[in-house]
């Protein structure tokens, strides 16, 4: 169990048998008053997110997530199959479930699939990822300014900006965290 | 690396708080108050239910120097100012600290009103000092400090802002909710404000109100939304001082919260005290005002998570 003092961004709790994550939180007290907790709650199932101030009193569930390792194959019709790899079940997550993961998936790559009473709620994958680039305008040798960039698509058809230098074909990591590049790989 | 570069980053605010030490000592010191120092490890602090002291080898941190305090008051000395460090357990957030510094200052034959004199002064006079003139900009809002400052009942608060009653809100057993969600965020604005007036069940160490006893005299100070002081015209009753306690103490005994002995030293101080004021003022806080920080973390060196 947790209690209010134990409140902080990104905790997820339990209500009403289902999943929510504090997105925001404030410590509230009037000098001579009582401790107030005043936090934003986002659910993760449906997403709807409200308000709700709790006192020092409020005792919370933490909510049963299990994030399970699985490898990720293919996406068919907006779905993203993923396979447990213990017992091989395959599972589809929605594009919604995904989130900006997508951008980054390549086939049979590792990825933990966050699961509230095994119903999937969310994927994350390995914080850099080398991705070959797949189109690219080509460098024009004369724009050596620092801090000049330019729009490339990798190969699972993310675009993003880079340093004018890279070329198709070239391979780049990624931060999958913020989608931006961090720099070049040589094989 | 990052350490250091966080705390280089400090540099200003930590000068402007120790500019904002030195003018409120210049202050007080030109007043005719003595600076003193009483202990942080006391046996029994005053019971307040929603206050918790740290406990340290069996006896406490201060959660206020007000004990000690007012037994100098009572002892004769008449005008007395500490700036020290004060401990409450679980309070941390924007604008708590677990660990922060209190400016208290008392003064004999003086009631709140006097107290909120001395507050336009003293704000006046660090906004002299530090060549803010006549007001403040803070959170995009420019306070401004021309005397008087706005004076408000909490009672004419609660209908002004909530429209509710005082009454009301403690029946619905929601006081402090509405204050901070619906008061609050008004107070302070254009101007400084005294929230006044506090109903006798919110006022453990105040006097009730001569010319109403529903209420007792104390009031805070708001600036930006912000509360910066909590000021009483002092219970000098012994015995009435002694039934609050025990009321509070039995609130959090009940409560399941750690006991604390009657703080027996002081309630017997109590009957050589004559009429007079105390104030308890945040200085994190009022270096968040003049910094114009949004958060406490802001004007110190070392939060408790960066240690």
């Amino acid at each position: 169990m947790y209690a209010a003092s134990d409140l902080r961004k990104n905790l997820r709790i339990k209500m009403d048998n289902e999943p929510y994550i504090v997105t925001e939180f404030n410590f509230v007290k009037p000098g001579k008053g009582q401790a107030l907790y005043r936090c934003k709650l986002k659910n993760m199932i449906s997403g709807a997110q409200f308000e709700r101030t709790f006192r020092s009193v409020d005792v919370f569930e933490p909510a049963d997530l299990q994030e399970k390792k699985m490898q990720y194959l293919y996406e068919q019709d907006d779905k993203y199959c993923f396979m447990d790899n213990e017992s091989y079940e395959q599972i589809l997550l929605t594009a919604d479930q995904v989130g900006d993961v997508r951008n980054f998936l390549i086939e049979n790559i590792e990825a933990e699939v966050l699961l509230f009473e095994d119903r999937p709620l969310g994927v994350t994958i390995a914080n850099f990822m080398d991705l070959v680039v797949t189109e690219a305008d080509p460098w024009a040798r004369g724009d050596s300014v620092s801090g000049n960039t330019k729009p490339v698509t990798v190969e699972t058809g993310y675009v993003l900006q880079v340093p004018p230098f890279i070329e198709e074909g070239e391979k780049i990591r990624v931060d999958t965290r913020t989608g931006e590049y961090l720099t070049r790989v040589k094989d | 690396m990052d350490g250091s570069w966080f705390l280089a980053k400090k540099q200003s605010t930590l000068r402007l708080r120790a500019r904002i030490l030195q003018e409120l000592r210049n202050f007080f010191i030109a007043r005719g108050y003595l600076e003193i120092e009483t202990p942080c490890l006391i046996p029994a602090p005053a019971p307040e239910f929603h206050i918790d002291a740290m406990i340290c080898h069996g006896w406490f941190l201060h959660p206020s120097p007000e004990l000690c305090m007012k037994r100098l008051l009572a002892a004769g000395y008449d005008k007395i100012f500490q700036i020290c460090r004060c401990f409450r357990h679980h309070e941390r957030g924007a604008r708590h600290l677990p660990e922060f510094t209190m400016l208290e200052w008392y003064r004999r034959d003086a009631d709140y009103r006097d107290l909120m004199d001395e507050c336009e002064d003293l704000i006046l006079h660090l906004a002299a000092a530090l060549d803010r003139g006549n007001a403040i900009c803070c959170q995009g809002q420019v306070i401004r400090l021309q005397k008087p400052w706005e004076r408000i009942t909490v009672h004419a608060a609660f209908e002004k802002y909530a429209a509710l009653s005082v009454e009301e809100a403690l029946d619905g057993d929601c006081f402090d909710e509405v204050l901070t969600a619906r008061i609050e965020p008004n107070l302070g604005k254009e101007a400084p404000t005294f929230l006044c007036d506090y109903p006798l069940a919110l006022g453990s160490l105040a006097r009730v109100k001569k010319e109403d006893a529903s209420v007792v005299e104390r009031f805070e100070l708001y600036l930006a939304g912000m509360e910066l002081a909590n000021a009483f015209t002092e219970l000098t009753d012994g015995e009435e001082q002694r039934r609050r306690f025990v009321e509070e103490e039995d609130k959090r005994r009940r409560a399941g919260k750690s006991p604390y002995p009657a703080p027996e030293p002081f309630l017997k101080s109590l009957e050589s005290l004559e009429e007079s004021a105390g104030i308890a003022l945040g200085l994190d806080r009022l270096v968040m005002i003049f910094a114009d920080a949004l958060h406490i973390d802001d004007v110190v060196a070392f939060p408790p998570e960066t240690l």
